[in-house]
């Protein structure tokens, strides 16, 4: 028996910047994680994965990071993603500042 | 102050041109990533959580103010306007682009300053007491020893793939303020029955997921034999160093397993075979770099200012008595400046701040300037006389914190507010520690008390030898922080004892103080440091105020 598939996002970080971004489901690379494709199903996530890879002027470092459903779009399920979608606590950097509005 | 030489110039602007091409052919796609990625290590250049990140090497901390400026001019064109200080005394910058690091890495070989073996499988920056130099209580300046260490390693053929990161710590004082006992090789100066000095060399110490104390592979070693010793040591290692396994291969492990007399024995082996092949050429260079290490020209001034001003003002002496260390010149003091100010992240300065720092160590310092393990900066030659006003000037820029060496003078790495290896955030904590213990205002009274916290097991805020060492965990998914007491990173080295439990993020600070409040109320006076208590009552009277009632409070 294989264990129920926990949904998944494709996240990376620009090779240029370093800015985390979201893969997402019309192939766009967002800064934003609600606006992620949720990925339900291990083959597509996958298929998407690879996708993510291919794209090597663009992104490094393309992984699969657990997510949920939320009411704006996919939310991060573990506190390390959750960090990677707003910078620091120490300071008003990253995305919580470049996005503030 | 050494500079460095038309050959080290050459060098490391050869290898400024090699990457700004590396970059070029990353970014039109002739280098993959995994190409790529090896090249960009060796330069100093990380992928973070939310960034890049350069990491720039500052040899045995020194530094001068014209490099200190430069590092402020690049934290403000190609970064936030600051920079971290870290525990192997280097400076990170957090947010650079990598088209931007080229530019960086030419603006560093404008002031001699590099971010070469700052990572990879090689000789890392070579670290040295922050107070060499200066220390009354130093045998020699360790930093020539060290700059020929730098020498002999920077792209030395033999020690560019070895099994693992190789870090050296290096000593010119019996107190050992370079944690050398938890190094790869640890080198502590000390005199023999003659009176000639040497240095005791430790091998095998280390801290991360299996933390060491070194071995002592030889109490004495002339200072002429160094170089072809340290040779003889990365020889074998090389030799012997597991490539199979990540996790052992680092010394610590060599050590271990092959037996701290057998790989003595080997080493004095291969030592044996080395040393007629150094034929004078290192002692003669030796000699040319010590003389660049001459010290300044001390003034002869009183010194009845700095006793007016220690007598009358309060708030200098708090200062006074905590940041300044004995100079080996009596009129002198050396002074650490504080970047801990509470509630600010240990170890960042601003580029106002640098450059501040460059300009009083200009004015005031004899133009010189360290770095600490500690994340602090030190100025080591201040005249008695200059302090009273040096102080008004660090106060206004808010870098005259007292406390160093206290509870809120703590180390932290960057954890997981930066780096991607992180398991916990380590900096959050250490703000609320400061703050808690600057409102509870008991920080005097507690006395010496050394935080040290790491965000992940690779331990890079050697939470080990802290007298409280504080680990982040990731457990099931939520941080969580385990505690260790004890640690102790000087010539009595000791790694920290676990007291159980870990503590969930909300939890730490409320922890802390009760261990604090538990030293408070078992201490046999306010001389008895928390860790000569912890070392007459052991972990008993801590754990019960850590964990005795939890149970009920659970319950509750």
């Amino acid at each position: 028996m294989s264990r129920r598939f926990t949904p998944k996002v494709v996240t990376a970080n620009r090779l240029r910047e370093g800015d985390v971004v979201y893969l997402t489901a019309d192939d766009r690379w967002s800064p934003f994680h609600h606006e992620a494709e949720l990925i339900e199903d291990e083959a597509h996530a996958q298929m998407r994965l690879l996708h993510a890879a291919a794209q090597k002027l663009i992104v490094v470092g393309a992984y699969l990071a657990d997510a949920k459903p939320g009411a704006n779009g996919p939310e991060p399920t573990h506190f390390r993603e959750e960090f990677r979608t707003r910078g620091p606590s120490n300071y008003n950097h990253g995305k919580q500042a470049d996005y503030a509005n | 102050m050494y500079s460095y030489s038309e050959f080290d110039e050459a060098f490391v602007r050869e290898r400024v041109a090699q990457f700004t091409q590396q970059v070029e052919r990353r970014l039109d796609g002739s280098l993959t990533e995994e190409e790529f990625r090896p090249l960009r290590l060796m330069n100093g250049l990380y992928l973070q959580l939310h960034a890049y990140m350069l990491r720039v090497a500052i040899p045995y901390g020194t530094i001068n103010p014209r490099q200190m400026r430069q590092l402020a001019h690049i934290a403000q064109t190609w970064d936030k306007g600051y920079g971290h200080f870290t525990t192997r005394q280097n400076i990170q910058f957090n947010w650079p682009k990598l088209e931007d690091v080229p530019a960086m890495l030419q603006a560093l070989a404008d002031v001699g300053m590099h971010a070469i073996q700052t990572s990879g499988n090689c000789v890392r920056n070579v670290t040295a007491d922050h107070f060499a130099g200066a220390a009354a209580d130093e045998i020699e300046d360790p930093r020539p020893v060290a700059e020929l260490l730098r020498q002999w390693s920077t792209d030395h053929p033999e020690f560019q793939f070895l099994p693992r990161k190789f870090k050296i710590a290096i000593t010119g004082s019996p107190n050992d303020r370079a944690v050398t006992k938890a190094h790869d090789i640890g080198l502590r100066m000390v005199r023999n029955a003659a009176g000639e000095p040497g240095f005791e060399v430790m091998v095998g110490g280390g801290l991360g997921r299996t933390p060491m104390i070194g071995h002592t592979v030889r109490e004495f070693l002339p200072k002429a034999d160094l170089l072809p010793y340290v040779e003889a040591v990365l020889s074998v290692y090389n030799t012997l160093g597991r490539r199979d396994n990540k996790y052992k291969a680092r010394i610590k492990i060599t050590v271990h397993e092959t037996g701290a007399a057998e790989i003595t024995r080997m080493i004095e082996e291969r030592f044996a075979e080395l040393r007629p092949l150094f034929g004078g050429n290192d002692q003669k260079l030796l000699a040319e770099i010590e003389e660049a290490f001459a010290p300044p020209a001390f003034r002869n001034a009183p010194i009845d200012a700095y006793d007016a001003f220690h007598k009358a003002d309060p708030v200098f002496r708090a200062w006074a008595d905590t940041n300044l260390a004995a100079h080996r010149n009596a009129q002198y003091a050396i002074v650490t400046i504080s970047l801990k100010a509470h509630g600010e992240t240990p170890g960042d300065a601003t580029a106002d701040q640098m450059r501040l720092i460059a300009d009083l160590a200009e004015r005031y310092g004899h133009s010189e300037l360290r770095i600490s393990h500690e994340q602090n900066v030190i100025l080591p030659h201040v005249h008695k006389s200059d302090l009273p006003t040096l102080h008004a000037a660090l106060v206004k820029a808010g870098l005259g914190t007292a406390n160093v060496g206290l509870i809120s003078d703590i180390i932290a790495c960057p954890g997981m507010d930066y780096c991607a290896l992180a398991t916990a955030r380590s900096i959050p904590v250490a703000q609320q520690i400061a703050t808690r213990f600057d409102e509870l205002k008991l920080e005097q009274d507690i006395g010496p008390l050394k935080i040290k916290i790491s965000g992940c097991i690779n331990a890079c805020g050697h939470h080990h030898v802290g007298h409280i060492g504080i680990l982040g965990l990731d457990r099931a998914g939520v941080e969580n922080y385990q505690i260790t007491l004890g640690g102790d990173g000087t010539e009595t080295a000791v790694i920290g004892e676990k007291t159980g439990p870990g503590f969930a993020y909300d939890e730490i600070v409320p922890a802390i103080e009760r261990i604090v409040r538990a030293y408070l109320s078992v201490r046999q006076s306010p001389e008895e440091t928390f860790l000569e208590t912890f070392r007459r009552t052991g972990i008993a009277p801590f754990k019960a105020a850590l964990y005795d009632g939890e149970g009920a409070q659970d319950a509750a």
